[in-house]
C-alpha cells in the first residue's frame, strides 16, 4: 500500500482539473471529419488479393517457390539434368564406388549412378503426391462440404464414415492394402492406398469451416432471395470455406511424398523396378556403416523436397488466415 | 481557447489526473496514435464517464491507466497521476501492487473475461489472495462468499464451485464487478460494463455498481458509447473523439449546452436522449417545440421522428401489408423433456407504408418471427398473410414472387456481405437470381441502387472488407431494395453500429420509406430507437407478444409491467434535458 | 460427466465395428484366394494355410466370416502368425518393450515440446522464437527413417554413444536413442502447437482480467495461459498417436528393438501377410483405445465438456 501521498502543485486552472469545469477543445485542434466517409485504397482487396500481397513480400515464399519449381522441372524433364541411364549403365565392378567424373554422387551397391537415380526418382515422388492430394481433396471436399452444409442425418452418416477411416492410421492401412496387392504394385495403387485413408482430415477441416460460414447473414440473405441451396453452397459457402483446405493440401502433398517413401522403404511400396527415393533408401540401408553416402543422398533429396512443400504450406496458411498471420 | 470557466473549485487534489496522455500502437506502417493528448481528472468518490465512439481512444485511455494496453500499445507521452504517483513510470512489479488493490477493473464482455477452465470460486479467491485481503483457506473462502453476495448472487456458497459456462452473462458480470471491488479500491475502471447484456439486466447491474461504489466510496471511471447512459450514471463527462478530448465538464451542463460540434452531433444522434426528449414533451410529436442543436448533417433523430409523424398523420387509412395470425414455432430439443416454444401464438398486422417495431430481449423469439415471415423457417402453427396471400403453401415460382416483394436486412455488418464477392455482384445477385434484365441493365440498376443509399459508384468493383460497418449496411440495404420489394424486414439492422452512423442509417431508412412507400418490420432490442423510427410497437417476451399499440401509446401509457421495465431501462430517465 | 463418458463410449462402438470391418474387407473381400494372396510370392507352409483357412472360415458367406473374426477379437484371439505362432503369444512378449519405448518417447516429446513451445510463445518474435520455428519446420520435413538413420549413424557408428541395435533383453537405457528418434517426429508439432496456443491464449480477455486483479506473471503464465493452452495439445496427442505407432514400427525396425513395431516391421519386409494383418489390427485397436482414453481425459481438462447437461 502506498501512503506516499504528495499533492501536486497546481499548474494553472487551464490544465488542472479540466473536467471539473466545462471545457471545450478549440475546433482547430480537433477538426471534425464527416461521418462514415468512404475511403478506399487504390486497388481492390479481398482475401485472395490480400493473401497474394502478403505472400509475395516474404522471402520464404520465394525460396520454397523456387525449390518447388526446380523439383517440378527435374520431375518433368530429368533428361536436362543427367544423360546417364539410371538402370542400364550399372556395372557391378563399381559397387558402392565413390564419386568419379560424370558421376558426382558415386555408385549404388549394384553399381548404378546415384545422381541419375535420384534425378529419375523425382517424378515418382511428385506423381504419387499429386494423385494423393487430388484424391484426398476430392473425397474430403465432397464429404466435408455435404456433411457441414446439410447437417442432420447426412452429417451423422458422412461424419461417422469419416471417423472410421480416420481411426486407421493411413500408413498402416496402406501397409495392409499394399501387402494384399503385392502383385499390383504401381504408382496408382500406392496413391490409392494412401489417399483412401488420408481424406478424413481434409473433410473435418472443411466441415468445421462450413459450419461457421453457413451461419453468416449473407447466406441467409441469399436464401431469402430464393437462391437454391446447391447454388448457395457453391457460390457463397464453399468459396469462403476453402482457404484452410488449400493450406493443408500443400502440407498433405509433403505428407504423401513421405508416405510413399516410407512404404517403399518398408518394401511394400513401389516395385523395385520403379525408380523412387524410398526404394533407393531401402536398398542402401544395409550398408549404412560402410557406405552412408548411398543412403544420405536420396534422403537429402527427399527431405529437401518435403521441406519445400511444408514451407510453402506454412506461407499459404499464414497468408490465408489472419489469425495465423498474427502468430508470426 | 474557449473554456467556459467556472470559478468554483473544491479543495484537495484529484485522485486521478491524466495530463496530456499519448498512446501509440506499433504497426507495420509505423506508429498509430490512438490517444493524442488526453487530459482528465477525477476526485475520490466521484464518478466520471468517458464517452466516445469506437476508435475514439476511450478504452485505450482507460487501459493505459493500469498499463493493460493490448499488443503493441505503449504510452508515448504525458502523465497519469494517481494519488500523486505517475503510473506511467511504475515498474511491472509496482504496477501489480496498484492493480486490483488500489484500482479495480471491470471489463466489457462478461462472456470472455472469466477463464472457462477454473471455477468461479477459484477466480474470486485468487484475486483475494493476490491483494492480501484475507489469508488462510477458510478466511479467503469466507471472503469470496461475501464478495459474491455483495455482487448480488444468491446462494453464493454453491456458486463458488460452479464454472463460468454455468452462469448467465449478467451473473458473470456481477462476479467481475465483485472481484473488481473485492479489495475496496480507491478507483474502479468500468469499460462498457453492460453493453453486452440485455437492457433490463443492464439496468440492475448498473444500479448494483452504483450502490456498491457509493457505499465503499470508490471513485468510478466509466467508459461508454452511450451519451445518455454516461450522463445518467456520472457526475462528470469527458467526450473523446479521434484520440482527443473535445469537451469535458459536469454531465448536465454538457447535455444541456453542448459546445463542441462533435458533442452536438452526439447529443442529436443518441437514440436514448432523443427518445427521452420526445417523451418529455407531453404533446404529440407534431407540436414538439424543440430547441436542441439541429444543425448537423441529417443526423437529427427528433427531426426525423417529427417528419415521420407528419407523414403518418396525413396518410389515409391503408390496407394491411403483413398479417400474422396465431403464429407458433416449436423446436424439438433432443434429450430434453418437452419442446421449446420459441414463438407462442403471435398475431399482429402491419399497414402498408408504415413501420412496426418488434421489441424484445435475446431469446424473446423476435428473430424467429422474422425468419418465418421470410420463409427461412416453417411455422409450426398459425398463418402469415402477405398482401392477403397465405405464404405457407407457396412453392417454386410463387415463392420466388413472394421473395421479390419482401427482403431482409440483417444485423451483423461484418457477416451480411459475402467477403469474396464484390459490391456490384452482391447488389446484383437478386437481379441474377430472379432473371431480371440483361448485363447492361443490371449494371445500371446496381449503380442506381448505390446512389440511392448514398454510396459512390466506384464501390461496385470493391470488396466488403474495404468498407466500414455503416457502409456495409448500406450495401445490404441496396441489395434488399434491388428487386423493388414493398416490404423490408430489418432484423437488428442498426444495432451493431456506432451512434452517429446508426443515426445516418435510420435517416436513410426513413427517407427510403417516404420515397418508395416501403413497409418495415423493424426488429430490435433497443426501445430508444423504436421511439424515433416506428409507428407501432409489439413487445415480445418469451415467445409471446405482451403488448402491442402505437408507439405513442406504448411510451405514454404502457400497460404491462415488462414494457415499463423496458422503458425504464432506456438510460437518461433522471436527466433534465434542454428541451 | 457420467453422461459424457457414456456418450463417448457409445460413439466408439460403430467406429470399432467399422474399422475392424474395413480391415477385414481390405484383405478378404478381394478377388482370388486371400490366403494365397497373403503369402505373396512366398511358399506357404501347408499346415499354416490349413490353420488359416479354418481360422477365417472362408467356406462361409462374407458377413459370417467377419462375425466369427470379430468374435475372436472379443475373446482376445487375434489368430495366428505366418509361422503358425498365436499372435497373442507374440504380443505378450513384445508389448511391454513397446510400451516402455512409447512412454519414454511420449514423456520426452510432451515435456520438451511444451516447454520449448511455451518459451517461444511467450517470447514471440525474439531470437529464440525464430530459431525454434525454423528448426521445427526442418524437423517436420525429415521422415522418421531419415532421422533414425542419421541418429544411428552419428550416435551409434561415429560417436559410439549408443548401441546401433537393441536386441532381445536389452536394458531400458538402450531404448533412449530410439525413443528420442520416435519423439522427434511429434516434438516439432507439439512445439508449434503449444507456441500458437500460448500466443492466442495470452491475448484473450480473461488473461487481461487476471492482470487487472493484481496477479503477477509468475501466476498468470502457468495458471491461466499454460493450463488453457494444454487443451489443444492433448487433443493433438490423441490424433497423433497413429503417427507414433507408425513411427514405432519404423524405429523399432531400424534399431531392432524387440517390440510390437519390430514384429510388424519384420513381417512387412518379409512379406508375411497374416502377421501383418493381425498386428495392424492390434495397433488400430490400441489407437482406438488411446483416443477414447484421451477423450475422457479431455473431459477432466475442460469443464465445459464435463458439465454438459
Amino acid at each position: 500500500m502506498s501512503n506516499e501521498f504528495t499533492p501536486v502543485p497546481s499548474t494553472g486552472p487551464a490544465t488542472q482539473e479540466r473536467s471539473r469545469n466545462h471545457f471545450v477543445a478549440p475546433l482547430e485542434e480537433t477538426p471534425l471529419v464527416a461521418i462514415d466517409v468512404v475511403k478506399v485504397a487504390e486497388k481492390p482487396s479481398n482475401l485472395w488479393i490480400d493473401a497474394w500481397r502478403d505472400a509475395r513480400r516474404r522471402p520464404i515464399f520465394w525460396i520454397s517457390g523456387v525449390l518447388i519449381l526446380l523439383v517440378l522441372v527435374v520431375a518433368v524433364f530429368p533428361g536436362l539434368f543427367t544423360s546417364v541411364a539410371p538402370n542400364n549403365d550399372c556395372q557391378l565392378a563399381l559397387s558402392n564406388g565413390g564419386p568419379t567424373a560424370g558421376h558426382p554422387l558415386g555408385f549404388t551397391k549394384q553399381g548404378c549412378d546415384v545422381y541419375s537415380r535420384i534425378i529419375n526418382g523425382t517424378s515418382t515422388s511428385l506423381t504419387v503426391g499429386i494423385i494423393v492430394i487430388l484424391l484426398t481433396t476430392v473425397l474430403g471436399v465432397v464429404f466435408g462440404a455435404f456433411a457441414g452444409f446439410y447437417g442432420g442425418w447426412i452429417d451423422s452418416v458422412l461424419s461417422r464414415i469419416g471417423d472410421i477411416f480416420f481411426s486407421i492410421p493411413y500408413i498402416l492401412a496402406a501397409v495392409v492394402i499394399m501387402s494384399v496387392l503385392a502383385q499390383y504394385r504401381s504408382v496408382w495403387t500406392i496413391s490409392l492406398a494412401i489417399g483412401i485413408f488420408a481424406w478424413p482430415s481434409t473433410a473435418r477441416v472443411l466441415r468445421a469451416e462450413i459450419l461457421s460460414v453457413k451461419q453468416s447473414d449473407y447466406v441467409m440473405a441469399s436464401e431469402a432471395l430464393g437462391v437454391s441451396k446447391l447454388r448457395i453452397l457453391f457460390r457463397h459457402v464453399l468459396p469462403n470455406s476453402i482457404a484452410p483446405v488449400i493450406a493443408i493440401t500443400t502440407i498433405s502433398l509433403a505428407a504423401a511424398i513421405v508416405a510413399e517413401a516410407t512404404l517403399s522403404f518398408l518394401g511394400v511400396g513401389l516395385g523395385s523396378d520403379i525408380m523412387s527415393w524410398g526404394n533407393e533408401i531401402n536398398q542402401a540401408q544395409r550398408d549404412i556403416r560402410t557406405h552412408p553416402q548411398t543412403l544420405i543422398y536420396p534422403s537429402v533429396a527427399l527431405s529437401v523436397t518435403v521441406f519445400a512443400f511444408i514451407l510453402m504450406g506454412e506461407v499459404i496458411r499464414e497468408a490465408l488466415d489472419p489469425k495465423a498471420r498474427a502468430l508470426r | 481557447m474557449s473554456s467556459v470557466s467556472n470559478p468554483r473549485r473544491d479543495a484537495g487534489a484529484p485522485l486521478l489526473e491524466i495530463k496530456n496522455l499519448q498512446v501509440g500502437f506499433q504497426t507495420q506502417n509505423g506508429t498509430v496514435q490512438a490517444v493524442r493528448g488526453a487530459s482528465l481528472s477525477l476526485r475520490a468518490g466521484e464518478t466520471l464517464a468517458i464517452v466516445g465512439e469506437s476508435g475514439s481512444g476511450k478504452s485505450t485511455t482507460a487501459h493505459a491507466i493500469i498499463n493493460l494496453l493490448p499488443g503493441s500499445g505503449r504510452i508515448t507521452g504525458g502523465e497519469i497521476l494517481f494519488e500523486g504517483r505517475d503510473l506511467a513510470k511504475l515498474s511491472q512489479k509496482e504496477m501489480e501492487d496498484v492493480r486490483g488493490k488500489l484500482i479495480g477493473f471491470v471489463p466489457q464482455d462478461p462472456m470472455s473475461n472469466l477463464n472457462p477452465v477454473w471455477s468461479i470460486g477459484f477466480q474470486v479467491e485468487e484475486a483475494i489472495k493476490a491483494n492480501g485481503i484475507a489469508t488462510g483457506k477458510r478466511e479467503i473462502k469466507k471472503h469470496a462468499i461475501e464478495v459474491l453476495k455483495e455482487a448480488g448472487l444468491g446462494d453464493a456458497d454453491k456458486r463458488l464451485r460452479q464454472f463460468p459456462h454455468q452462469f448467465s452473462g449478467g451473473m458473470r458480470q456481477r462476479v467481475l464487478i465483485g472481484m473488481g471491488l473485492s479489495s475496496r479500491p480507491k478507483l474502479l475502471i468500468a469499460d462498457e460494463p453492460t453493453s453486452a447484456l440485455d437492457v433490463t439486466v443492464q439496468r440492475t447491474i448498473l444500479d448494483n455498481l452504483d450502490k456498491l461504489t457509493r457505499e465503499i466510496g470508490t471513485a468510478l471511471l466509466f467508459i461508454t458509447h452511450d451519451l445518455g447512459l454516461a450522463a445518467e450514471r456520472a457526475e462528470h463527462l469527458v467526450v473523446m473523439y479521434k484520440g482527443q478530448v473535445v469537451e469535458s465538464g459536469p454531465s448536465r451542463e454538457i447535455l444541456q449546452n453542448p459546445l463542441h460540434p462533435y458533442t452536438q452531433r452526439l447529443v442529436a444522434a443518441a437514440p436514448s436522449l432523443a427518445s427521452r426528449r420526445i417523451q418529455s414533451s407531453s404533446h404529440s410529436l407534431g407540436d414538439l417545440d424543440y430547441s436542441a442543436p439541429r444543425s448537423v448533417e441529417g443526423l437529427d433523430l427528433i427531426a426525423a421522428a417529427e417528419h415521420r409523424a407528419e407523414l403518418q398523420a396525413e396518410a389515409p387509412q391503408r390496407e394491411d401489408s403483413i398479417v400474422v395470425e396465431n403464429l407458433t414455432k416449436v423446436y424439438k430439443i433432443r434429450g430434453a423433456k418437452g419442446d421449446f416454444k420459441a414463438v407462442d401464438d403471435v398475431s399482429f398486422a402491419i399497414e402498408r407504408g408504415t413501420t412496426t417495431a418488434l421489441v424484445g430481449e435475446s431469446g424473446s423469439g423476435k428473430s424467429t418471427v422474422a425468419k418465418m415471415l421470410l420463409r427461412l423457417e416453417d411455422a409450426t402453427d398459425g398463418k402469415i398473410l402477405i398482401n392477403g396471400t397465405d405464404t405457407a403453401p407457396l412453392r417454386g415460382k410463387e415463392l420466388l414472387a413472394l421473395r421479390r416483394r419482401m427482403q431482409p436486412v440483417f444485423q451483423d455488418p461484418y457477416g451480411s456481405l459475402d467477403p469474396l464477392r464484390n459490391i456490384g455482384n452482391t447488389i446484383g445477385e437478386p437481379l441474377v437470381t430472379h432473371n431480371i434484365g440483361d448485363r447492361t441493365s443490371r449494371r445500371e440498376r446496381v449503380l442506381e441502387l448505390l446512389e440511392q443509399v448514398s454510396l459512390p459508384a466506384t464501390l461496385s468493383t470493391r470488396y466488403p472488407n474495404e468498407l466500414s460497418g455503416g457502409q456495409r449496411q448500406r450495401v445490404a440495404i441496396a441489395r434488399a431494395l434491388a428487386l423493388k420489394p414493398d416490404i423490408v424486414i430489418l432484423d437488428e439492422a442498426v444495432s451493431a453500429l456506432d451512434v452517429l452512423v446508426q443515426a445516418q442509417i435510420l435517416q436513410l431508412l426513413s427517407d427510403l420509406q417516404g420515397e418508395l412507400g416501403l413497409t418495415y418490420l423493424f426488429i430490435t432490442h433497443d426501445l430508444a430507437v423504436v421511439r424515433v423510427i416506428a409507428d407501432n410497437v409489439c413487445v415480445m417476451q418469451r415467445g409471446r407478444i405482451v403488448e402491442k399499440a402505437s408507439t405513442d401509446e406504448v411510451f405514454d401509457r404502457p400497460q404491462m409491467e415488462y414494457t415499463k421495465e423496458l422503458l425504464n431501462a432506456i438510460p437518461g430517465a433522471g436527466i433534465a434535458l434542454g428541451v | 460427466m457420467a453422461g459424457y463418458i457414456l456418450r463417448r463410449l457409445l460413439q466408439a462402438i460403430p467406429v470399432f465395428i467399422g474399422t475392424t470391418f474395413l480391415i477385414y474387407f481390405m484383405v478378404f473381400a478381394l478377388p482370388g484366394d486371400p490366403i494365397i494372396a497373403l503369402f505373396g510370392d512366398k511358399t506357404p507352409n501347408p499346415a499354416v494355410v490349413a490353420q488359416l483357412r479354418a481360422q477365417y472360415h472362408l467356406d462361409q458367406p462374407f458377413v459370417v466370416q467377419y462375425l466369427i473374426y470379430m468374435g475372436g477379437i472379443f475373446r482376445g484371439d487375434f489368430g495366428i502368425s505366418f509361422s503358425g505362432q498365436p499372435v497373442t503369444e507374440i504380443l505378450a512378449r513384445t508389448f511391454p518393450v513397446t510400451l516402455r519405448l512409447a512412454v519414454i518417447a511420449l514423456l520426452i516429446e510432451t515435456i520438451a515440446g511444451i516447454l520449448v513451445g511455451m518459451v517461444a510463445g511467450l517470447r514471440k518474435g525474439k531470437l529464440f522464437d525464430g530459431t525454434t520455428l525454423a528448426i521445427s519446420l526442418i524437423l517436420i520435413s525429415l521422415p522418421v527413417f531419415v532421422i533414425a538413420f542419421v541418429a544411428q549413424f552419428v550416435f551409434g557408428v561415429q560417436l559410439g554413444w549408443a548401441r546401433t541395435t537393441v536386441g532381445e533383453g536389452a536394458p531400458t537405457i538402450d531404448l533412449i536413442l530410439p525413443a528420442i528418434v520416435l519423439a522427434s517426429i511429434s516434438f516439432a508439432q507439439i512445439v508449434r502447437l503449444t507456441r500458437s496456443s500460448v500466443i492466442e491464449t495470452s491475448s484473450l480477455d480473461f488473461v487481461r482480467t487476471a492482470y487487472s486483479k493484481g496477479l503477477g506473471r509468475g501466476r498468470i503464465i502457468p495458471v491461466h495461459i499454460l493450463r488453457n493452452s494444454l487443451i489443444p495439445v492433448v487433443t493433438y496427442l490423441a490424433t497423433d498417436f497413429g503417427v507414433l505407432l507408425v513411427g514405432a514400427t519404423v524405429t523399432e525396425g531400424i534399431f531392432n528393438v524387440p517390440g510390437v513395431g519390430n514384429t510388424l516391421y519384420q513381417a512387412i519386409i518379409r512379406g508375411e501377410g497374416p502377421t501383418v494383418v493381425s498386428f495392424v489390427t492390434v495397433m488400430v485397436l490400441i489407437y482406438l483405445l488411446v483416443n477414447l482414453a484421451v477423450d475422457l481425459l479431455y473431459g477432466l481438462l475442460d469443464p465445459r465438456i464435463r458439465y454438459v447437461k
